[in-house]
Order: structure tokens, then sequence, then C-alpha cells
């Protein structure tokens, strides 16, 4: 019986269990004969210490017995891993790409969401995509974990075997938000997975709110942008719209103006023309030709409706 | 130099010169070795200060005491000073500078005019690696592995952090390169190789780590310098670099020095035990060949760090296979240790407990290495908080402990004084206690898979959380206690005699504390260190 999230779990935590197993059962020994010695031995009890040879007979056996040990160890881990590096053909293919400090996910029909939605029983292999620095794709519960390195070609892959909702975490330190670069991946079965991913619905996760949320997810902008008025890396969405603020112009000129579209548009576009006082000029990238005007649309609408709410 | 002058210790005897300058600029090895303690325990206290703080902010899911950008900075000059500035040099500059050439029957090291200036290369990049601590905001936050592309990009004072280990390498080269030629040329009449103490075997295996693992880190390190000023693509992928390359680089020289912090710690574990067990050691060949084994495999093992990196199918098992293989000598040499306490006449004092418990955390820090050495294992508590328990067992747990032994042990001989034993023993059991509730629980939430390097955790990762921020606070109670009863005793504690522990090895046959030349006369050795037959 697999109890586990996922098909490597079995392997895993047999070769953990072997490992500790044997581990445990040294240390509890050697601690219990060091302590017998303590008392035994000691200079009140044995004030006159026995002079005891090399003995080179046990010393090899001390050394054959834990070399032995070891390779079994060795073994285990390599049988539980072996698989891991192994992609079954027919397996979905899913491209993850992880940024400065989120997780989004496309699909072979083009289907995009910012969570790993992955159907039960079937083999998914991840290809791992990263276009600023080092991440690690985590899922404890699956036990697999793959680093996402910028033009190097990592995959990973493995089958979910129970329904649920797992956490992806970034296990590679990534600056500032590092801890909270997370995501989930959701197990449906094969019918509910089916349905959504050939619905027509155009790149939406139906459990996401807006068009814009998943626009600004896939730019990466809430890795800097909080939705909730915190203060990150730059100034929060939340309560953005129509604000005043107080700008730094190319010149250093100190100008006030106010979050319109155009303003908005031109912060996407040319984040240097115009920045905002007490963050850093260059800290944001110029979206200009990466984003379309659409999805540009599409992010004002999504900072315009948090505050609708 | 006169007949008075002989018998003034060299803690007295400046030579008739200006009392500070003859300290700063004195080419003898105890009194550098002195200086090395008294910075070295000054850079410790510091990051453990950091520790604190880090751990403080732990306590709870969520901010707590500071900004994620500072607790970044925090674990990177945590990381920074306790492995550059206290482990790295630890063992070998302090007690190695203050006892190595006594052990051996030597006056001084082969060059006391280089050790002099290891010193000061130390001290140099000491000063570089503090000036990182200038502004909150801007405190490195790279991580001490200094990952690139991240490295390149940060815009903190990444430069200053890696400059200064560039510089701190020359200090430990230079201290390897010493030694190296100090053991072959400088051991007294009759020392063979085969009757060296076992301290002096493992600084030796030890000086070789540093001399030629050591410049690859420099020249890394030099190569993130030329991509950050120059733009010279190497290791970052938008200028056409390869970031596992720095991986490789930085683990081939990170490695090994894993070796350089904990090879003379064993050495001193293999000094203290037979002198309070009143005992030889069992096993002495072996304990000197397996000092020599773990240095060099130890060079054919960077590999393990990145298995999760992207690094080739086969390579990652063949790494694996040597991994374990690394951890016979370790295993031989636990057993030969309790090996030496069987018949022995046990005296529990303050160096003593410390080395046990050495035994006792390094066996924890080396066996939960199994487990990362495992392949499937690993891939998934690396980079948790597995390993963060993993390697504090290994490093506080196991040379930290050795370095408190050490001082505990050769205290009486640099000072000419005792500290208070009962409170030696309480904040021994309060250290060791402490530490184990501080560091266990990382085990446990690792194995959950909380990764490290985390400034806020999800809900279930909670409780172990705070039982190691508790731990932390009864640790610091217990060096505190030692550090107050160290400071006091090196001023007014009671005079001792020259050999207050009965030891046979030869730092132990001359006078208490050692003139500046350590011998009246070269001593010649005829038998074998640990002959003890009270």
């Amino acid at each position: 019986m697999n109890t586990g999230a996922s098909n490597f779990v079995e392997g895993v935590d047999l070769a953990f269990w072997v490992t500790i197993g044997i581990s445990v059962v040294f240390l509890i020994g050697i601690t219990t004969v060091i302590i017998v010695f303590l008392f035994k031995y000691n200079k009140n009890r044995h004030p006159k210490p026995v002079d005891v040879k090399d003995n080179y007979t046990l010393e090899i056996i001390w050394t054959v017995i834990p070399t032995i040990i070891f390779l079994l160890m060795f073994y285990y881990g390599f049988i539980g891993y072996v698989p891991m590096r192994e992609v079954p053909s027919g397996a979905l293919e899913v491209k993850v790409t992880g940024m400065m400090w989120s997780w989004f996910f496309e699909y072979e029909n083009g289907k995009k969401s910012n969570v790993l939605i992955v159907p039960k029983d079937k083999p998914v292999r991840l290809n791992l995509y990263s276009p600023d620095i080092l991440h690690s794709f985590y899922v404890p519960a699956f036990r697999v974990k793959e680093d996402v390195v910028p033009k190097v070609d990592n995959y990973m892959w493995f089958t979910a075997t129970l329904i649920g909702d797992y956490d992806i975490l970034c296990a590679e330190y990534c600056g500032e938000r590092h801890s909270y670069m997370i995501s989930k991946v959701v197990v449906k079965d094969e019918r509910n997975f089916l349905e959504w991913y050939t619905s027509e619905e155009k790149d939406i996760h139906m459990e996401l709110t807006s068009v814009g949320f998943q626009v600004s997810q896939e730019y990466g902008c809430l890795g800097c942008h909080s939705s909730d008025g915190s203060k990150m890396y730059g100034p929060t969405f939340k309560g953005l719209y129509q604000s005043k603020r107080t700008v730094f112009l190319e010149n250093d000129e100190k100008k006030d103006v106010a979050a319109d579209e155009g303003y908005l548009t031109r912060a996407m576009l040319e984040p240097n023309a115009e920045v905002v006082q007490g963050y850093t000029k260059g800290s944001m990238p110029s979206y200009k030709g990466s984003m379309t005007d659409e999805e540009v649309e599409q992010v004002i609408e999504y900072i315009k409706s948090l505050d609708e709410k | 130099m006169s007949e008075v002058t002989h018998h003034k210790s060299f803690l007295e005897n400046s030579e008739g010169k200006n009392v500070v300058l003859s300290w700063l600029f004195s080419t003898d090895h105890k009194r550098i070795g002195l200086i090395y303690l008294y910075l070295i325990g000054i850079f410790f206290i510091v990051a453990v200060f950091f520790g604190f703080l880090m751990r403080l902010e732990l306590i709870a899911p969520g901010k707590d005491i500071m900004d994620p950008q500072l607790y970044n900075g925090l674990f990177t000059v945590h990381g920074v000073i306790m492995i550059f500035l206290f482990i790295i040099p630890g063992i070998p500059a302090v007690f190695g500078n203050l006892m190595l050439p006594i052990m051996i029957g030597a006056k001084d090291v082969a060059f006391p005019r280089l050790n002099l200036l290891s010193l000061w290369i130390y001290i140099i990049g000491a000063m570089l690696a503090l000036t990182t601590l200038m502004g909150a905001d801007k405190l490195p936050d790279t991580g001490w592995t200094f990952y690139a592309p991240y490295s390149i990009k940060s815009n903190t004072y990444v430069m200053q952090a890696v400059l200064a280990a560039f510089i701190l390498g020359f200090s430990s080269i230079l201290t390897g390169l010493n030694f190296i030629t100090t053991i072959h040329w400088l051991r007294a009449p009759g020392m063979s190789w085969f009757k060296m103490p076992l301290f002096s075997w493992a600084l030796y295996a030890t000086a070789w780590i540093q001399l030629l693992a050591t410049p690859v880190v420099g020249i890394t390190l030099l190569m993130i310098a030329a991509e950050r000023y120059l733009g010279i693509g190497l290791f970052d992928p938008s200028l056409g670099g390869d970031p596992i390359l720095y991986q490789h680089l930085f683990w081939i020289y990170s490695h090994p020095a894993v070796y350089i912090m904990v090879l003379p710690a064993m050495g001193i574990v293999s000094e203290i035990l037979p002198v309070f067990a009143r005992r030889r050691i069992f096993g002495y060949n072996a304990m000197a060949v397996t000092s020599l084994a773990i240095a060099f495999i130890g060079y054919l093992v960077w590999g393990h760090h990145m298995f999760t990196s992207g690094m080739s199918g086969p390579a990652r098992i063949i790494f694996s296979f040597l991994t374990f293989l690394v951890a016979v000598p370790s295993a031989i040499k636990v057993f030969n240790w309790v090996t030496t306490l069987y018949k022995g006449s046990i005296d529990l004092k303050p160096p003593m407990l410390y080395v046990l418990a050495f035994i006792f955390n390094f066996m924890i820090g080396g066996l939960t290495g199994l487990v990362n050495g495992a392949l499937a294992t690993d891939v998934h508590v690396h980079d948790t908080y597995f390993i963060v328990g993993h390697f504090h067992y290994v490093m506080f747990g196991g040379t930290g402990f050795s370095f408190f032994a050490a001082m505990y042990y050769w205290f009486p001989k640099i000072y000419g004084r005792m500290y208070d034993i009962k409170w030696a023993n309480i904040g021994f059991w309060i250290i060791f206690v402490g530490f184990n509730i501080l560091y266990f629980p990382m085990f446990i939430v690792g194995m959950m898979g909380m990764p490290r390097r985390y400034y806020d955790y999800l809900p279930e990762f909670h409780w172990p959380n705070i039982v190691s921020t508790v731990g932390s606070w009864i640790l610091i109670v217990g060096i505190v206690i030692m550090l107050v009863n160290i400071i006091r005793g090196s001023m007014k504690g009671p005079k001792v005699g020259q050999n207050p522990w009965r030891g046979l090895t030869l730092e132990w046959q001359t006078q208490t504390p050692p003139i500046t030349e350590n011998f009246e006369q070269i001593p010649s050795v005829t038998e074998r260190p640990y002959e003890y037959k009270d």
C-alpha cells in the first residue's frame, strides 16, 4: 500500500528509516558503552588504570563492519534515487517558471496557472526555468526537489498518488522574499483535471480572481508589490489608484502626480521616469515590449479592483 | 639573552620593549596564539549575538522584531563571522600556535615572522569583514556561500565580505605552510613521526588542506569581484556565465574546509582523553593515519553539496559513494576514543566533560550526515533545516565544544592559574543541554520540510522553532557563565604547579607558563606520548 502523496515517498522514506534506524542503534549503543565505562572506570571505583595493548583484529573488525553498513546505506539511497531521474514516456509536461519571488506554470496546450494542477496517478514532468537567479522547486509531501537554474535545463518528475493540496516551497535562498515564494500543487482526479485542462477559459484557474491578477502574477509584479497595503520592495497596489504620489523625475526634480491610468501605464513601461519618493531608482525593470497594451490594461483593472471590495 | 629573562614567562617577558608593542609585534608563537584567542573570542561573541537575534525573529511566524532584509543580512554575517573569523582559523591559529611548537619540542614555529604576518593579515581581513556591519540595510544578504548569480546582483556590501574572505584565506595558507615546515623540521631529537602527539598529526593533516585548498576559493572570490566590477561573464548566465561552475569551485574549497574545522578538533579529543582516562590512547597508528585519510578523501566529496543543483546523474552517484567512504575513518576514530576509556581511571574534569560531549554531538552530527550523503534522502532534506541542524552539530557541537575543551585544558598552562572547577562544570551542563534543545528540533522541522534561510514559515513549523529559540537562551546563559569564569580565572585564579593534569606530552614538561623560548634545554624523546602508568 502506498500511503504517500507521490510515487517517491515510499522509496525515500525506506532509505530514510533504514539510515536513521541504524544510526539510532549505533548512537544509543555507543553512548551506553561510554556511560557504563564512566561509572565502572571512574577514578574512585577504579583508581589504577590497566594498560590495554592495541588490538589489530578488533580495529579491522570495526573498520570493515561500518564500511559494509555505510555501503548498504549508499545502496538504499541510490535505489530510491535512480527512478527520480528516469521520466516515464508520456508524462504530462509542464514548464515551471521560478522567479523572484513567485512560481508560474505553463502547460503544453498553452494553459497557464499560478498553482500547479496535476492529475492523480499520471506522471508529470516539470521543466524548470528561471529568468533571474537560483531557486529550488520543493514539494515536501512528494519528497522531490530540484534547483531552478538560469540557462540550465533542469527537470524533475513525479506521479501524485493522493488527491489534495500540497505546499510548493523555494529551497534555494533567493533574496529578500525567499520565504514567501510559495505556491501549491493541486492534485485532482483525472476527470476533474481534464475538465479544467480542456476548458476554454483562457489562462484562468477557476479558484483565482481576475485576469489582471493572473497577468500580475505571470510578470512577477506581486513579488514586489503587495495587494494588502503592506510595504514590500515596491509600493503596494492597494489604495494606489488615484492616490497622490510624490515622484522624482529623471532630472531628480520633485513632482506631485495623481496615480491615474496614464501614470500607471508609464510606471510599467518606463519605471525610471517617475520614481516614487522612498523607493530606489532602477530596482524595477521596464516591461516595455514584454507586456502587451491589453495586459497593461488588465493589470490596471486589477489595481482598481483592489479598492472596490 | 641574560640569565634573568630565562625564568620570566612569555606573558611577562617583553624583552625590554614597550609592553603593548611587544605584544603586537611579537614573533613568539604563544603571544601570537593568545592575540588570536582574544580576537576570535570577540568575533565568536558577536556572531552568537546575531544568532540570538535570528532565533528571536523565528520564535513565531510572521514579523517579530525585524524585516526580512535585516534577517537575511544577519544570517549572512553570522555565517561569515563564524566560518571565516572563528571556526576556520579557530583551533589551528589559537591552540596550534600556542601549543604545537612546545608539543614537538621546538623553540618556535619554523618561520616566526611569517607567523606574525599571518596574524596581521587576519586582523586586516577581520576589519574589512566588520565594515560590512555598517548600515543595517546594507548587510551582505547572500548567505556565507555567496552563490552566483545573486552575489553578482545584490547591491549590499557583498564585495567587502568577499574580499575579507579572500584576505583571510592568505592568513590560513601561511599558517598551514608554517605548521607543515615546523612539523617536518623542528621536532625534538628522538621524536619520530609516530611519537608525535596526535594533535600535531591533526594539525599536519589540516595544514595540507589549508595550503592546497584555500587558493581555490581565493581565485573563485576574485572571479566574483571581476564579474561585479568588470562585467566579465563567469557565473552570471545573463553575461554568458555558469552558476553551477561557481558552486563547484566554491565547494572544492569549502568542503575540505569542513575538515580544516573538524580535524584539529579531533586532535584535541585524542589529546585530552588519555590524560583524564590515565590510559594510553587506543589505536595510535589508526588515529594518525585516519587524520590523513580524512584530509585526502575530503577533497573528493564536494559534489554532495550539489545533489539537487542539476549536476549529472552519474556525478551525483559517485559523489554520494565517496561521501560514505569518508565516514569510515571518522567512525574508526569514535571507536578508538571510546575504547580508550576502557579500564582507565577516569577523572571527569571540565576538559574531559567537553570532550565526551564532543563525541556524543559528533556522533549525532556524523550520523545525520549519512542521511545527507544518501541520494534519495538528501533530495528531500537538502537545503532544509535538517542541514542547519547537521552542520551545527558537527561545527558547534563538535569543533566548538572541542575549542572549549582545549581552552579548559591548556588554560593553566597558559596563565599559570586555575579557573573555578565547580562553575566550569555548571557552565558545561547548561551549555550541553541548551545546545541540544537549540539544534535537535532543527532535524524534526527539516524533515517536515522547512527550508533553511527562511525569514518566515508556515504555521505547521511553529513548535520546533519555539523549542529552538528557548534552547538558544539556555545556551547563551551557559556561554556567559563560561566566559566570566575564564576571564576571572585568568586574572584572579589560584596559581597552579607546572603540571596540574599530570600530562605526559612535552608542553607539561616545561615551566608553567612557559618561558619565551619554551625550554631551558631542548628535550629528547624516547617514548610515545601517552604511556600513562600510574
